[in-house]
């Protein structure tokens, strides 16, 4: 039952994608992107990845749909035609990288599968001693916020510092808009 | 530049909800210890309040809430936040991010826990602010 929701969601999440890329109408590309993001949360909810799919919830769904639709209100919705010549060489490119991820995927373990190696590596350490080391019962946020918190330093620089750049290339072209 | 909607019942939802949605970031950044969540996730949906002031009431009201160097200053102090907890670590005799070294009058575990928050407030402030600020810019025509 799970894995016919699982399937259609994926059918779903494909339909949006195309839909994102092949619309004419910008609006309706990035209102697709915004519910791309929506099914990828349900996905992750789906599988049990609860913090994962309120991030993609928050930020996929929410905050890059705007700031999408935010930048359209400084062009068009029209978009430039699409160059509808195939190169030659890109068709059994894709089909070759997608079979092969396809073989390669077969080899995965599966999903919640305690013997797979990234569960047994220093992960049940952590969800062992989680609480009486931090009194934090959601693992995640213990692994992510003490256990690896080096990491998530770097992270969060990343961001702030992404964001600045954004803002500075952003304040370039609206105070110098020849330049 | 994004105008304000006409909309007397947009305005008044917007401005009903504003509150309510950022107490939902604070709930959710402060009960990150306990269910998904966390700072990451309270930064962005406290930014959004900012957006949706901006898409909802106009960039001029937007303008008087908060301008952009109030967002600078906020996000860089939310790095900062995490750096310094870090240090205090190293101050307090642990290594460098180690809550348990924090010069916090509670046992280590306890320590750790609030550590966690601490970071987890840094991070909301600098994505809240990363968010915002983007907006901000974002809007205003060349």
């Amino acid at each position: 039952m799970s894995e016919a929701i699982l399937g259609g969601l994926l059918v779903l999440l494909t339909v949006l994608a195309v839909l994102s890329i092949r619309a004419g109408d910008l609006l309706i590309a990035a209102v697709s992107l915004g519910a791309y993001g929506f099914v990828m949360s349900l996905i992750w909810a789906a599988i049990g990845a609860l913090d994962v799919a309120f991030t993609e919830a928050v930020v996929g769904a929410g905050a890059s749909t705007v700031i999408m639709l935010a930048a359209l209100l400084r062009t068009s919705r029209r978009r430039s035609p699409l160059r509808s010549r195939v190169s030659v060489l890109s068709v059994p490119i894709t089909l070759g990288t997608g079979l092969a991820l396809l073989y390669v995927a077969q080899g995965l373990p599966d999903v919640g599968d305690v013997a797979a190696p990234a569960s047994r590596h220093v992960s049940p350490r952590y969800l062992a001693r989680t609480l009486e080391e931090t009194a934090t019962p959601n693992a995640v946020t213990s692994v992510l916020a003490d256990y690896r918190a080096y990491d998530t330093l770097g992270e969060t620089a990343v961001i702030f510092t992404a964001g600045l750049g954004v803002w500075l290339l952003l304040k370039r072209a609206t105070e110098n808009p020849r330049q | 530049m994004i105008e304000r909607h006409p909309s007397t019942i947009v305005e008044t939802f917007v401005r009903l909800v504003t509150p309510l949605v950022q107490l939902f970031a604070l709930y959710v950044l402060a009960f990150g210890h306990y269910s998904p969540g966390g700072g990451f996730q309270a930064g962005v949906i406290f930014g959004a309040t900012y957006i949706l002031s901006g898409l909802a009431l106009g960039e001029e009201t937007l303008k008087a809430r908060v301008n952009e160097r109030v967002c600078l200053a906020f996000g860089a102090a939310g790095v900062l936040a995490y750096t310094v907890t870090g240090l205090f670590g190293m101050l307090g005799g642990g290594e460098f991010l180690d809550y348990a070294a924090l010069p916090l009058p509670v046992d280590d575990v306890r320590a750790r826990y609030f550590g966690i928050l601490f970071i987890e407030v840094g991070v909301a402030m600098a994505v809240a602010a990363t968010v915002t600020l983007i907006f901000m810019r974002l809007g205003r025509r060349a």
